[in-house]
């Protein structure tokens, strides 16, 4: 077999690239795959490596141990209703389909999600403004009860007494605003 | 087109600037991953979907500014020829995924190339700000405010406790990807980097050379980014990268000087053989270019050769690729030819250097 690129010298190297369950092969000469593997490698796709490995480590056994222990039927027939993926679908391809996935398969992603963040499964970065400003405040409040702590704590009573009245304020316009827009 | 007018035009002008630390530090890129609500990813969207995602950026974001990036193009990937796309990719403006499995991709560029939004990718937007050397803050921030920018004519999918919505669960949350590209030649030549990475890798930072994972990398490049986008701030995500990439630098550094020290004539002589492979050689393989640019650019940054500048690694790194040699030639080529091309290339734009430097001389 000839390499398909250079169509001169034998193709030594074999790939198969499946993308949404579509194959497609390639056989290259060794000089020709390292100018694709140059350019995957280096200026690639950011998540080339983990996305690989990610539909594997989805059909890890954990979620459906504990699917069983919850005595829910089937996580394989559990069907977003927005988009139509099957869970079984989301295992396969590794991607959601649509943001209500997120919804729809909520209760098996924790362990998921942990594995592939270090543990962790809430976000804790920023928030979109257009998300109203309820969710900012709430945010800026946990930070200014984090440091009154701290200023307690170094015995910074004055300063303490400032956050605590930007606190109470905070709690106040929560309140107001809070409960007709969440 | 003379090789002169090809080379101001290829190279960004972000490429052409120094940034700090960039003896070692090549490139810091931040990237957002973004979808807007009430469509599906583009893992099912039809074709309908996606010209609508299309048409709602470009009627919103085309042909207007963003700060100093100047205006924004939009390119669709279904106009392009193939060799352009491929030099869009080359140049990291775009990703291979957008290039050939995207029928209805899409890009916004900003005029000076520093600016680049990824349309119907595995996201629906993807938001890339690349900055010369190593400025994670400063690209934190710019993609930040053109995040705020953008969310101010679209809704994004988000959730309160998971964040940024996104395709791949390796993105949800911030879907921020902090990138640093270094070039550390001396801690491969003292084989320091295979103790390295590991190390690196379990702080939940991501390394790759140019052949993947544990493999050499092409030219001594080394890619560091974050893993987790969940958990982290996107600005603990990128002090965290950041104290890494400090600690990186200070060990090439060292390396470097322990190499000056201990080979001395033998090290000069490493660069100045290389230096002469490149300005001489009228065939040459892109594995061998990339070594005799690092060895070269190393050369440089430790004083040995002075008349050449230092991103002549980035630009030549970029420039000798298929793409562009083919952009060049202005028409495809095969392998052994690009190996020609390659050569002349890089000669030329040796020449250029010494030419430069003659009329700074005569001034």
């Amino acid at each position: 077999m000839i390499c398909q690129e250079c169509k001169q010298r034998p193709a030594t190297m074999h790939f198969t690239k499946i993308v949404n369950g579509e194959k497609t092969e390639f056989h290259l000469c060794e000089q020709c795959a390292k100018e694709h593997g140059h350019m995957f490698m280096l200026y690639g796709n950011d998540d080339f490596p983990l996305n690989n490995l990610l539909a594997g480590l989805l059909n890890f056994q954990a979620p459906m141990k504990e699917v069983t222990a919850n005595a829910f039927p089937n996580p394989d027939l559990l069907q977003c209703e927005t988009c139509k993926m099957t869970y079984h679908q989301f295992t396969q391809i590794g991607r959601f389909g649509c943001a209500d996935c997120y919804r729809t398969f909520a209760r098996y992603l924790p362990p998921i999600l942990k594995r592939l963040h270090s543990g962790n499964t809430a976000h804790s970065g920023k928030i979109p403004k257009r998300k109203g400003g309820v969710l900012h405040l709430r945010k800026q409040l946990a930070l200014l009860k984090q440091k009154l702590q701290e200023l307690v704590a170094r015995e910074e009573f004055e300063r303490a007494a400032e956050v605590r009245d930007q606190i109470r304020s905070l709690e106040d316009e929560l309140r107001q605003r809070g409960e007709g827009e969440m | 087109m003379s090789f002169e007018k090809f080379f101001n035009t290829a190279v960004s002008s972000w490429m052409s600037q120094e940034g700090p630390d960039s003896d070692i530090v090549l490139s810091s890129r931040i990237r957002l991953a973004r979808n807007i609500v009430d469509f599906r990813f583009p893992t099912l969207f039809n074709s309908e979907e996606a010209k609508q995602i299309v048409a709602l950026f470009e009627r919103t974001f085309a042909h207007r500014s963003y700060g100093g990036a100047g205006r924004f193009e939009l390119l669709k990937m279904s106009e392009l020829q193939p060799i352009e796309k491929r030099v869009l990719v080359e140049k990291h403006l775009i990703s291979p995924h957008l290039a050939e499995d995207s029928p209805f991709g899409a890009c916004l560029l900003s005029e000076n190339e520093e600016i680049s939004i990824m349309i119907n990718e595995e996201d629906h937007i993807r938001i890339q700000c690349l900055f010369p050397g190593l400025q994670l803050a400063e690209a934190l921030e710019a993609a930040s405010g053109l995040d705020d920018w953008i969310e101010g004519h679209v809704n994004y999918a988000f959730d309160e406790r998971l964040g940024y919505l996104t395709s791949c669960p390796t993105n949800v949350g911030t879907g921020l990807r902090a990138s640093v590209m270094m070039h550390l030649p001396a801690l491969v030549l003292t084989q320091q980097i295979n103790r390295i990475i590991p190390a690196i890798n379990q702080l939940g930072l991501v390394v790759r050379g140019t052949y993947g994972e544990g493999s050499e990398a092409l030219g001594n490049i080394f890619q560091i980014s974050n893993q987790l986008t969940l958990g982290k701030s996107e600005e603990d995500i990128v002090a965290d990268l950041h104290t890494i990439v400090q600690q990186l630098i200070a060990q090439e550094r060292a390396a470097r000087q322990a190499l000056v020290k201990t080979l001395g004539i033998q090290l000069e002589d490493k660069v100045f053989r290389s230096y002469g492979i490149l300005a001489n050689c009228r065939v040459i393989e892109s594995k061998e270019a990339a070594q005799c640019l690092s060895d070269v650019r190393l050369g440089i940054d430790l004083g040995y050769i002075k008349n050449i500048p230092r991103n002549i690694l980035n630009e030549l790194m970029i420039l000798t690729q298929p793409g562009f040699l083919q952009q060049y030639a202005g028409g495809a080529l095969r392998p052994e030819e690009r190996d020609v091309r390659r050569a002349a290339l890089i000669r030329e734009r040796l020449k250029m250097e010494e030419r430069r430097k003659m009329e700074g001389d005569e001034r």
